[in-house]
Formats: structure tokens, C-alpha cells, sequence
């Protein structure tokens, strides 16, 4: 394993399923009527967040709590860090402090990679999401549902086909989906106006196209990314109502979809905007099981990151 | 016969552009004589076998950062910076706080400059108030003061209204000036943080479009061409840009370009470390700009090097990247970059780097008695380099006030051994005399 979890393109194959499979086993905890496992007590988890991510923040807590590390939020609305005080500064005492992990979202893309590579820290630095570059813990959660569905919850995902439509540009979470679920064998198209993909994005590993109802019929999942209606206001898209109608996932187009198909979305969603209510709310949708099962990835990662064990699994 | 003069130096047995070895005798500031080797007389004998002199360099782009954020730089800590680099002029670029935009900012900068006396300080004005880029700043009261500033940018910012521009262009012409500008469509590069690329979209940072430069040199030279006035281009990053730019001279437009150090050597690759010591504006390009800028500076459709030397305090780069201030030192690692990228693989014999690092850049800065050539009469503002010396570039070693380069630890040649400004000698075996 690794000191850091920076960017799920840079897990192998073995470090990523090594990750599933020990979250697998950790979701039994979930399921027991005492959710503790003892592993990481007497060590600090720091939620350093730079940016306001409520979801994001708790799953990283309870994920902590239930492997007995202390747990200590750190955010950065209302602390000296909105009064000024560095990311240099900021990590000096946390790390004065005796913390162990730390979990970071940033605003700023490369935040965690400049931490680790720092010499402010000696923690585990765990990516929570930067800027527009990675959620790498997204994406293990993503492939971890996918591979529940689709693969009976082992192994990689090799054959399967996934589908990620929205503002690919501004996010985090297909830059971290389309490397990792690659590196896991499934076969990844991105979709979205031109305008919502980065330059050079036909050297990803993934196909690429503009058209949602030609890959509707031939995927196994469908990722819906939330797109902000604000970009309508940097002439990314000419009209909310116009980027529905062509990229919104809604009842007739769910209905192209094969019947195993599964939707997800990391949340929070527009609804009406990018995927309809009813879409939303079908028994094929998995969101609330994409937020479980981030639990049992985030114990995961801390397990192998803080827990000692680097081999040989639990 | 060459009598002995009292007061007079000589640099014994130098090599000029790399040539055969002479006396350069200097009296007065000037040199009064080229004697053969051994020959020249004078009372302070400066041993130079095996080294080469060549005009002293002069700098079209410096941040001296001096007045307002003295704690990056000063115009006394450049200027030594400078003098270690070779140089014996340099442009003081008009970003500064206040502004360099009338006539009593630039004479300051001007006069310190004398009073540090280690390079000549010509000052840059600003093409408008406070750089905004819509009033035109009092451009003539700054040519006609002490200072006679010559080249006008507001460098930092782009001059982006093109009636701001051509009305900025047409003025110059009154007293010879030339407008300097950086070239950047602000619309197209809000807030960017790289060059735009594959490499960009996979790192998550906003891009910086090669078209953004290139639209604006585009425009701007045609702009050089209907107002018959001369136009510089700053800091030129992209292969597209030296196509234009190389179009535009085949036209006889009146435009003339430079290229920093930086990015003669370094890529955008660079930036996947996320350190902020490679963060720039314009920023790190790709491999093939670097070829095609390495090309263009030998071939002359990039007139020429100039460093573009930007002091940061520690603080501005000790953080995450897109906190980070852009910008790198480069006065006194120019000439190693230039013998590495340019000389070494054959690109440009000695003179040729003269012409660039030296003459031209006086000719467009119109600075009187710079970049002169190495004949008799001449002014004496030489610099004397060891072209086989290698040494590793230390951060902590510089001159410079602050320790932004992205050079450390590099294994350079070229090494800047004697500096002569207007005779008076200022570096000595690499050190400051």
C-alpha cells in the first residue's frame, strides 16, 4: 500500500482492488448492531476541509469513528483560515497536534499533493477532493457499487460499461472515475457538450461523445454528474432548459437503457436538471447506496493507510 | 608603439565573441586600445587566457520590484544580481507600486539606479494609468524626463482594447519610443494557471491557450503596421506566436520579439508537481514550442533573449499552486540557460548570442552607449565568461533577495567571470568586486 491516497489514477490495479475487497469486508461492521472495530484507536483523523462538503465530511467521520480513531473537523469557514492563515501554517499545527491522517478538500487543484510532498507534514494525507483535478474516494465507492451490481461484488470490473454525462471540465469526480474504472477493466465513455470537456480529452482513456442517446442502449451504468446552471452565464451552455433537453437523463431515455442498467450520481443532485425526479427516485437508481458504501471505502482506505497492515489484508 | 598609461587595465589574452585572443586595454571607461596578446599596456593586468568577452548584456525585462515590495527586491540587490548575471543595463519593468506611470516614479527608479552604479537602470513606463489599460499615462513626460524612457509596457496586464493600443503606438512615434507588449487575452485566460493541454485537462487546472498569445501578436502587428510604429513582443512562448511574428517581419512590419530563459529550457511537465517554483506567465509550454522558440531565436525572427526576472518572497511559493504567485528569477542564470539551450547544441556561435543578449536589445531599448561592439572607442561595458566552466545552480547562493528559481540544482556551463560597466569592474572572479 501507500503513505498517501492522492488520485485514483495513480492506483494499480492490485492497490485498487485491495481497497474494494477490504471494504467489502469492513461493510460487515456496518451491518452488526455494534459498528466499532477497535483498529485505529488512539490515532487522529483531521478533516481539513476547505471548502464546505457536509456529505463528504460525515461519511469521512462516521468512517473513522467506526475504526475508533479520534476525529477532529477542521473547517475552514469561521477558523484563522478564513482570516488569512496558509495551508503551510494550518498544516504545521495539525501536525503539532499529533495528528496521524489528514483528509483534505481544497478548493485548489494539487492541495494534497502539496501537502504530502511538503515538509510541513508527516501525516497520511488522504485526497477529500481539489479544485477541478481528483475525488479519488468517489471513484472507489463508484467502482465498489458498480462491482456490487454488476460483478456480484468481486473482482474487477472487466466488460463493464459505463457511461459519465455532464461537466466533465469542472470535475473532480470524472477526472478520478475515468482513470480508476479503466484501470479496473470497464470500458468508459464520457458525455457532454464540447464546451464541458477538457482540452485533450481524446488522450483519456475513454471514448468520447456528444451524443447521450447513442450510448444509452449499450451501457451497464450511467453516471450523472451534477451540472451548476451558472455556467449557462460563461456561455458553456446556451440555456439550463436546453442542456436538459440534450443531456438530461429522463424518463424516455432511462427507458433506452438495458433492463440491468444502473444509475448513479454523487450528489448532490439537480433534479430537472441533469436527471428527472422520476429517474431520480427509481428502484434502479443507487444513490443512497453510493453513500453507504463511501463508509465502508473511506474505513478502507484509512484501515491500509493508518492500520499497519500493508499486505496482507485483514 | 603603445605607450604605458597610468590607470589604464587590460584584459590579457581574451577572446572577443570567442575569437582570437587579444589585449582589450581600457582608459577612461572606453577602450583605448586592441593590442595583440601581451602587448597591451596599463597598470592593472586582468589575466583572461582562455576566457571570452563579448559587449556586456542588456536586459529588455526586469522586475526590480523596487518601489513598493522591497521585500522581494530592491533596485540595489537586482542590480547586483544583474552584475553577476553579466549584465550592464537592464529595463526595470513599470509593474511596480506606485506604478511607473509619470515622469517622478521612473526618474526615482532612474536615480537609485545611478546610485546603486552597478548596471544602467532604464526604467519602462507604463503604456497606461496604473496599467489599467484605459487612459493613456503621461508617456511623453516620461520620455522627456531625466529618465528618457524609451520603452513603454504595462507588462503584468495586457494593453487589450486595440484603440488603447493603436493610439498607444502612434504616440511613441513623436520621440522614437516602442510599445513592449504582453500579449494575453485576458477573456481567454481567466484564471489560468497553466499552459491549456491534455496535461492541464488531467491535472484539473485552468488552461492558458497558446491562442491567447498568439491572437493578441496577430492583431497587434497589424495594429504596428497601419500605424507605421514599432512594436515589441514580451516573453514569447508558442510556436504559433513565432509564426506570426515571422510572418509579420516578412512583411516589414516594425516588430521585434523576446524569449526569457525559462522557456528556451523548461516544459509544462514540470507542472505536475504541483510545486509553484514552475508556475509563470506566460506559462511553461510544451517541448515543441521550445524547439520552435530555440529556432526562432537563432534564426533572428526572435530578436532577442530577455530574462523576464521575477523576485517572489518565500511565502508567495511556499503554498498551494493556485495561491502562488507567477514568475521566476532569471538574471543571473540567463547566460549558463542560453550557452546550454542555444550554443552548446550549435544553435548560435558567440557573436550571435551578442546580438541577442546585447546589441539588439540596446538598439530596441535605444540605450546610448550599450550594447556596443568591442572596437576601439567603444564604450567599456564588457563581460568577461569562461564557456567550459559547469557549476550546479544553488537557490541560496543568488544575489537576488528572494530564492524563486527554478533552476536549482541544475549542472550548468558558462560561467560570468569579469564584468567591466563603462570600465569600471564590477564582477571579479565571479564575485561581486
Amino acid at each position: 500500500m501507500m503513505q498517501h491516497l492522492l488520485s485514483a489514477a495513480d492506483l494499480s490495479s492490485d492497490q485498487a482492488l485491495l481497497i474494494l475487497d477490504t471494504a467489502a469486508e469492513l461493510a460487515t461492521v456496518t451491518d452488526r448492531s455494534v459498528k466499532k472495530l477497535p483498529t485505529l484507536r488512539g490515532r487522529t483523523v483531521v478533516n481539513l476541509f476547505f471548502e464546505d462538503s457536509t456529505r463528504t465530511r460525515i461519511s469521512f467521520e462516521v468512517a473513522a469513528k467506526r475504526l475508533s480513531a479520534d476525529v477532529i473537523n477542521f473547517a475552514a469557514k469561521g477558523s484563522s483560515v478564513s482570516k488569512g492563515e496558509s495551508l503551510k501554517d494550518t498544516a504545521l499545527t495539525l501536525e503539532a497536534m499529533g495528528a496521524d491522517a489528514v483528509v483534505i478538500r481544497h478548493g485548489s487543484s494539487g492541495a494534497p499533493h502539496r501537502l504530502a510532498a511538503s515538509s510541513w507534514t508527516g501525516c497520511s494525507v488522504i485526497n477529500a477532493g481539489d479544485g477541478t483535478h481528483e475525488h479519488p474516494t468517489q471513484a472507489l465507492l463508484d467502482a465498489f457499487t458498480l462491482r456490487h451490481h454488476l460483478k456480484d461484488g468481486t473482482g474487477d470490473l472487466t466488460g463493464v460499461s459505463v457511461a459519465i454525462v455532464g461537466d466533465i471540465l469542472h470535475s473532480r469526480v470524472a477526472r478520478s472515475n475515468v482513470w480508476l474504472l479503466r484501470t479496473l477493466g470497464a470500458d468508459v465513455t464520457v458525455v457532454a457538450p464540447p464546451t464541458l470537456l477538457p482540452f485533450g480529452v481524446e488522450s483519456w482513456p475513454c471514448a468520447v461523445s456528444y451524443d447521450i442517446d447513442s450510448v444509452l442502449p449499450s451501457v451497464d451504468a450511467i453516471m450523472m454528474l451534477r451540472v451548476q446552471a451558472e455556467r449557462m452565464h460563461d456561455s458553456y451552455f446556451p440555456s439550463a432548459l436546453e442542456y436538459s433537453r440534450l443531456y438530461g437523463l429522463d424518463a424516455h431515455r432511462f427507458s433506452q437503457m438495458p433492463d440491468h442498467a444502473i444509475v448513479l450520481h454523487p450528489g448532490p443532485m439537480n433534479r430537472g436538471m441533469e436527471i428527472s425526479a422520476d429517474v431520480a427516485d427509481s428502484a434502479r437508481s443507487v444513490m443512497v447506496e453510493q453513500v453507504t458504501n463511501g463508509v465502508s471505502v473511506r474505513m478502507a482506505v484509512m484501515y491500509l493507510l493508518l492500520g499497519g497492515k500493508m499486505e496482507g489484508g485483514l | 608603439m603603445t605607450l604605458h598609461i597610468e590607470g589604464s587595465q587590460v584584459l590579457r589574452s581574451v577572446r572577443p565573441f570567442g575569437e582570437s585572443a587579444v589585449d582589450i586595454v581600457i582608459t577612461d571607461g572606453v577602450i583605448s586600445n586592441i593590442a595583440d596578446p601581451g602587448q597591451g599596456m596599463g597598470s592593472d593586468i586582468v589575466d583572461c587566457a582562455d576566457l571570452i568577452a563579448l559587449p556586456g548584456f542588456v536586459d529588455l525585462h526586469t522586475h526590480l520590484r523596487e518601489p513598493g515590495r522591497e521585500d522581494a527586491e530592491t533596485i540595489l540587490t537586482g542590480s547586483r544580481a544583474a552584475a553577476l548575471g553579466g549584465f550592464t543595463c537592464v529595463h526595470a519593468m513599470a509593474n511596480t507600486s506606485p506604478v511607473a506611470d509619470t515622469a517622478g516614479v521612473v526618474e526615482q527608479v532612474w536615480r537609485r539606479g545611478k546610485d546603486a552604479g552597478l548596471v544602467d537602470v532604464r526604467p519602462v513606463g507604463a503604456v497606461t494609468v496604473g496599467l489599467a489599460g484605459g487612459q493613456l499615462a503621461e508617456i511623453g513626460a516620461m520620455a522627456h524626463s531625466a529618465a528618457a524612457v524609451r520603452v513603454f509596457s504595462d507588462d503584468g496586464k495586457c494593453v487589450n482594447d486595440p484603440l488603447v493600443m493603436r493610439r498607444a503606438l502612434e504616440y511613441v512615434k513623436a520621440f522614437g519610443g516602442v510599445v513592449a507588449q504582453h500579449a494575453q487575452d485576458p477573456r481567454l485566460t481567466e484564471e489560468a494557471q497553466m499552459n491549456e493541454s491534455e496535461l492541464s485537462g488531467r491535472l484539473g487546472l485552468v488552461g492558458w491557450p497558446a491562442v491567447a498569445e498568439e491572437s493578441i501578436i496577430a492583431r497587434d502587428v497589424l495594429l504596428a503596421e497601419h500605424a507605421r510604429s514599432r512594436l515589441h513582443i514580451c516573453h514569447v512562448s508558442t510556436a504559433g506566436s513565432v509564426d506570426v511574428i515571422r510572418w509579420a517581419k516578412a512583411r516589414g512590419i516594425f516588430v521585434t520579439a523576446e524569449v526569457t530563459p525559462h522557456h528556451l529550457l523548461l516544459t509544462e511537465e514540470l507542472v505536475a508537481t504541483y510545486d509553484p517554483i514552475y508556475k509563470v506567465n506566460p506559462p511553461l509550454r510544451t517541448q515543441a514550442d521550445v524547439m520552435a522558440l530555440r529556432a526562432a531565436v537563432a534564426d533572428g525572427t526572435i530578436d532577442v533573449i530577455a530574462t523576464d526576472h521575477a523576485p517572489h518572497p518565500h511565502e508567495d511559493k511556499d503554498c498551494e499552486w493556485a495561491a502562488a504567485a507567477m514568475g521566476m528569477l532569471g538574471l543571473e542564470t540567463a547566460f549558463s540557460i542560453a550557452v546550454h539551450t542555444l550554443v552548446e547544441p550549435g544553435l548560435m556561435d558567440w557573436r550571435t548570442l551578442a546580438e541577442r543578449m546585447s546589441i539588439v536589445p540596446a538598439r530596441i531599448g535605444q540605450v546610448a552607449n550599450q550594447g556596443q561592439d568591442l572596437v576601439v572607442g567603444a564604450p567599456a561595458h564588457i563581460t568577461v565568461v569562461d564557456p567550459t566552466a559547469r557549476s550546479v545552480i544553488h537557490a541560496s547562493q543568488l544575489a537576488s533577495k528572494s530564492r524563486n528559481t527554478p533552476f536549482a540544482g541544475m549542472e550548468l556551463p558558462g560561467r560570468v567571470v569579469h564584468v567591466f560597466f563603462g570600465g569600471h569592474q564590477t564582477v571579479r572572479e565571479g564575485a561581486l568586486a
